[in-house]
């Protein structure tokens, strides 16, 4: 690989498109599989989005916490929780990584530093506070990344948790994915600050702000806060700017948006596209590598759809057990 | 060689003796080592009322953490760190305070069990005053023990003593699930027999505070010794009155509540919150649906009216159940 | 004026921690004549109920203790007098009756609880009276120096009585190293080493019965005589389903019957004596010290020791007290007994006999003790 121009060796750069592609595919097909009516409750995508829980996950290990949002999959997949588990889930099945009982919302693996998705915005940065805390405490050098979009980083847990990791010097990362819409408000709107860099040294936390449809920016950035962080040099402020392919929710009209933002969101701001062209381009990894990623990650989908679909619904028992008191 | 022990002492033996034992066990709170970064002692208070005091110098600041005055971000952070295996006891100063961090105890710590589908264990205990009769007003004196026990994964505890104080908050500190700690700032002072080992008190068990034949008074906390003295005064008139404290709230001893109510045939339920939806409402409905035939006379609720509670002395102990009021009650029940 | 033979009956003081009683009903009626010992009323403690029995006799002239009423200790309740005493002297000495200040005096009392610190932990262990024999009460398995309650102030009159709680119990240390009948012996010695007692009176209740002929055996120098209520150590059955339900018991639901077994008088088990059983059990380390115990004493579901023979090779005379019903040890360990010691089975009583049959019990080891 001595023709290889970027910062990661070649199986890390499979596993990335890999990781990439899984989520997108994920999210791809619960849209048409939501369009079906065959899926309970409300699902939130992070179709567009990959390359910021990807470039970050990347650095992290299974000793690392996040907290994510209630647009979790990605976090989930980008972490290691098991796509079968993840899709059974969103399914309500029993199966599922929560039994059937937490749903897309409330998807989690506490044994691959998954702390949840959260249908509380903002929830996760107290959170995540404390997994920093108790890392620190142990010293086992494990950093926590609390993720929220553009609209919940105007909750107060949010602003609290930054002045609590700078008092506390807690190995903290606050990423915010700002893809423009806090579900249907524009930043301009909900946001009075410019620069979310301005917002973070206001709690003398450093901030970066990347390119989050560029997994390299998001890579290089994330893996030097994170490692200040490991080091002991405290919390760190991460804004990922990107686009959001589809709705608030599933259903959403999005009638919010610019004519044609969509179409063009698709066309020139998707991350796994510009991934490919630079890599392909670069000689890394080979078309024939790429489409054998993509068969083996489309089968991954098409399989955990036909179990999920499959697998058996909760029993009614299931109704009283995992808490702590019932009547 | 009685070992006389308040209950505020009670409480810091408590967290003392399992720091101690499991190093693991943390504290943190706003002020509860107090000084911190300033340029006294850094054990300036322990706590507003000094429950904490002393456990700075023996566990360090890194075991015993005051917190920035930002209960979202610091009862939050207590529940992160449980669900990542540590035991942190958060004082949440005053309970009332619930309301800037109910979101991190209802929808988090409360849920993550269930939600998570069994996979999540969050053994948290958050810990705070509660009760009126400190002319503290109405945003400090709140007895807001029914919303909490509303709350399914919460477990809710309400000492009257500093014996049972002690043993519930070692079971807490030692409980896989989140811990509501309602420590009624009355009974700070008021002090009982301690023994000076570890000991727990299970969740789910009432104590009989006083045994009796003619009518039931169940309640908890500082009211039960507004119990105790209407059952002296109606002794004299030859009415022998059973009294129950619940100590827990959830889970609650129903069933020590339903031997008594079948054995006395009246009931008398007594709290010190507002009136709807309250921990005596709740008591009287479970009682009416499981021993409907046991009642010789319709049950009585003695509560706070349904207001703020108000600070002028005089109306504050108007506010605040009282034992003639208890003891009337009673007398009702006897009709 | 006859105040001297006038003479009250009061709310009697049973154990450190009584401080009050609830007349539950005369079992004596006014007029009746009364003979030392006769029973004259029963009288519930948030503890137990039993019989107040008469001290002096002549005729019950008074009750002014009420039926369902709670007086504190010490409180008048009846006055027995010669009919030779008018009933002016009696209406007399009712008026110029000052209740004792029992409060400050039950809390002093309170205090009688003593701690001292053994090689093996700090001890916590009672003394009561002054003068005359020395007596040394062990109790059993799960119990504590307050099993004693309706015997020690009684043998105190005239004795020097002690109480002590076995290690892993009541409010001594919780740990036990060696939970075999040498260890217990062993610390027996100990705690008479550390308050210079010489030799004592052993007075054993149950596995207390098994420690007292060990130390017997081992150092009869030191044992002047041996009274086994209810005791191990003298044949091989032991009822392990009480001993496992009560370690295992983790609340007042669940205790309750294993604690009713006993006795003969079920009824007996109260809420308070069940809650402060459940307090003791409930500190940490007493479990794992029960089951420590137990595991080693009735290894197997069998007492690990049988003195009997030894002990009466003592020279140390012994007295064995036994309740018919005990359903703990049966009654016929004690025929190992016959001819080597004074046995005495009783009627209508259970483990606790020294508690169900105070009375005789308290007069068997008066006669008894050197």
């Amino acid at each position: 690989m001595s023709n290889n121009p970027f910062p990661l060796p070649k199986e890390k750069l499979l596993e990335a498109y890999t990781k990439m592609k899984t989520i997108r595919e994920f999210e791809e097909r619960l849209h048409v599989e939501f369009a079906k009516g065959d899926i309970p409750g409300f699902v939130h995508l992070y179709a567009g989005e990959e390359a910021s829980g990807t470039g970050i996950m990347m650095h992290l290990e299974d000793k690392d916490r996040i907290a994510s949002t209630h647009r979790g999959h990605g976090h989930c997949i980008a972490k290691g929780v098991d796509v079968n588990g993840m899709m059974a889930e969103i399914y309500g099945k029993v199966t599922g990584s929560c039994r059937g009982k937490g749903g897309s919302m409330h998807i989690a693996d506490l044994s691959k530093g998954m702390m949840g998705a959260n249908g509380i915005l903002g929830a996760g940065a107290p959170l995540i506070c404390g997994a920093a805390l108790a890392s620190k405490y142990r010293g086992d050098g494990g950093v926590g990344i609390t993720f929220f979009g553009d609209g919940a980083s105007n909750q107060g847990t949010v602003l609290e948790s930054m002045n609590l990791a700078a008092v506390w010097n807690l190995p903290v990362i606050f990423v915010v994915e700002n893809n423009g819409y806090a579900e249907s408000t524009s930043i301009d709107y909900a946001v009075a600050v410019d620069s979310y860099i301005d917002r973070a040294a206001g709690f003398g936390i450093p901030g970066v702000t990347v390119d989050g449809t560029d997994f390299f920016a998001v890579h290089e950035a994330a893996g030097e806060i994170i490692k200040r962080a490991r080091e002991g040099g405290g919390p760190a402020f991460l804004e990922c700017k990107m686009v959001r392919f589809f709705g608030h929710f599933e259903g959403d009209a999005q009638t919010y948006r610019a004519k044609g933002e969509n179409e063009e969101n698709r066309a020139n701001k998707d991350c796994i596209k510009i991934f490919r062209k630079r890599v392909g381009g670069a000689g890394v990894i080979s078309d024939a590598e790429f489409e054998k990623i993509d068969k083996a990650v489309m089968h991954t989908i098409e399989e955990s759809v036909q179990r999920a679909k499959k697998d058996p619904l909760p029993s009614a028992k299931e109704l009283l057990t995992d808490v702590y008191v019932s009547y | 060689m009685a070992r006389i022990l308040s209950m505020k002492d009670a409480i810091n033996e408590a967290l003392d003796l399992e720091m101690r034992r499991d190093p693991t066990v943390i504290i943190m709170g706003e002020d509860i080592a107090g000084g911190a970064g300033a340029q006294g002692e850094e054990d300036a208070w322990g706590g507003v009322l000094g429950v904490t005091k002393g456990l700075i110098g023996k566990y360090g600041a890194k075991r015993v953490m005051d917190t920035p005055l930002s209960e979202s971000a610091y009862i939050g952070a207590a529940v992160g760190a449980a669900a990542c295996g540590l035991r942190p006891v958060a004082e949440l100063m005053f309970l009332d305070f619930m309301g800037v961090c109910f979101d991190q105890i209802f929808n988090q710590a409360a849920k993550f069990k269930y939600m998570f589908g069994g996979k999540a264990q969050t053994p948290v205990v958050i810990r705070g005053m509660v009760g009126g009769g400190f002319r503290a007003a109405a945003q400090h004196s709140q007895m807001l023990t029914p919303l909490f026990t509303h709350i399914p994964g919460l477990k809710v505890v309400c000492p009257s003593n500093a014996y049972d104080a002690k043993g519930l908050l070692i079971q807490s500190i030692r409980d896989n699930d989140p811990v509501i700690f309602c420590e009624h700032k009355n009974l700070y002072t008021h002090a009982v027999d301690v023994p000076a080992e570890s000991y727990t008190i299970p969740f789910g068990e009432a104590a009989i505070s006083r045994e009796g034949k003619s009518a039931t008074i169940v309640t908890y906390g500082l009211m039960v010794h507004r119990a105790l003295e209407a059952a002296e005064t109606l002794a004299k008139e030859k009415i022998d009155v059973e009294v129950i404290d619940l100590r827990t709230l959830s889970p609650i001893d129903l069933d020590t509540v339903i031997e008594s109510v079948e054995k006395t045939g009246r009931l008398v339920a007594v709290d010190e919150a507002n009136p709807r939806c309250s921990i005596a409402s709740d008591v009287i409905a479970s009682v009416m649906e499981h021993a409907f035939k046991a009642m010789k006379s319709a049950p009585r609720a003695v509560t706070a009216p349904h207001t703020p509670v108000p600070f002028s002395p005089t109306l504050e102990d108007l506010y605040i159940p009282s034992a003639a009021a208890i003891a009337e009650a009673v007398r009702g029940t006897m009709k | 004026m006859s105040d001297s033979q006038i003479k009250m009956i009061v709310m009697p003081k049973w154990g450190l921690s009584m401080s009050e009683g609830k007349v539950v009903k005369w079992l004596a009626k006014e007029g009746a004549k009364i003979s030392v010992g006769d029973e004259l009323l029963e009288v519930e403690t948030e503890k137990i109920a039993s019989a107040v029995e008469a001290t002096d006799s002549g005729t019950l002239r008074r009750i002014v203790g009420e039926v369902d009423t709670v007086y504190p200790v010490k409180q008048l309740l009846a006055v027995i007098a010669d009919d030779s005493v008018s009933d002016s002297e009696i209406d007399a000495f009712l008026a110029s009756y000052v209740p004792p200040a029992v409060d400050e005096e039950g809390e002093a009392e309170k205090d009688a609880y003593e701690y001292i610190d053994l090689p093996i932990g700090t001890v916590r262990y009672a003394k009561y009276g002054d003068g005359g024999k020395t007596l040394l009460f062990i109790h059993g398995f799960g119990g504590d120096l307050d099993n004693w309650l309706f015997n020690v102030n009684t043998l105190a009159e005239n004795h020097t009585v002690y109480a002590v709680d076995l290690p892993g119990h009541g409010r001594s240390v919780k740990s036990l190293t060696d939970a075999s009948l040498a260890g217990l012996s062993k610390f027996v010695l100990e705690f008479m080493d550390a308050l210079s007692i010489d030799s004592a009176n052993l007075v054993g209740h149950s596995l207390g019965g098994a420690i007292a002929m060990k130390t017997a055996i081992t150092a009869p120098k030191r044992v002047k005589t041996i009274t086994l209520i209810g005791s191990a150590g003298l044949g091989n059955e032991i009822n392990m389903g009480y001993i496992d339900g009560f370690i295992g018991s983790e609340s007042r639901r669940e205790i309750k019957p294993f604690l009713e077994e006993l006795f003969f008088d079920r009824s007996l088990v109260g809420r308070q004596m069940i809650d402060d059983i459940l307090k003791s059990k409930r500190l940490d380390n007493v479990t794992d010290v029960l089951r420590h115990l137990a595991d080693t004493v009735f290894k197997g579901g069998h007492q690990a020791e049988k003195l009997g023979d030894a002990a009466a090779a003592s020279g140390v005379p012994i007295l064995a007290i036994h309740g018919t019903d005990d359903h703990i040890i049966p009654a016929a360990h004690t025929e190992t007994l016959k001819g080597k010691a004074s046995v005495h089975v009783m009627g209508d009583a259970g483990h606790m006999v020294q508690m169900e049959k105070s009375k005789e019990t308290n007069k068997l080891i008066s006669d008894h003790i050197h």
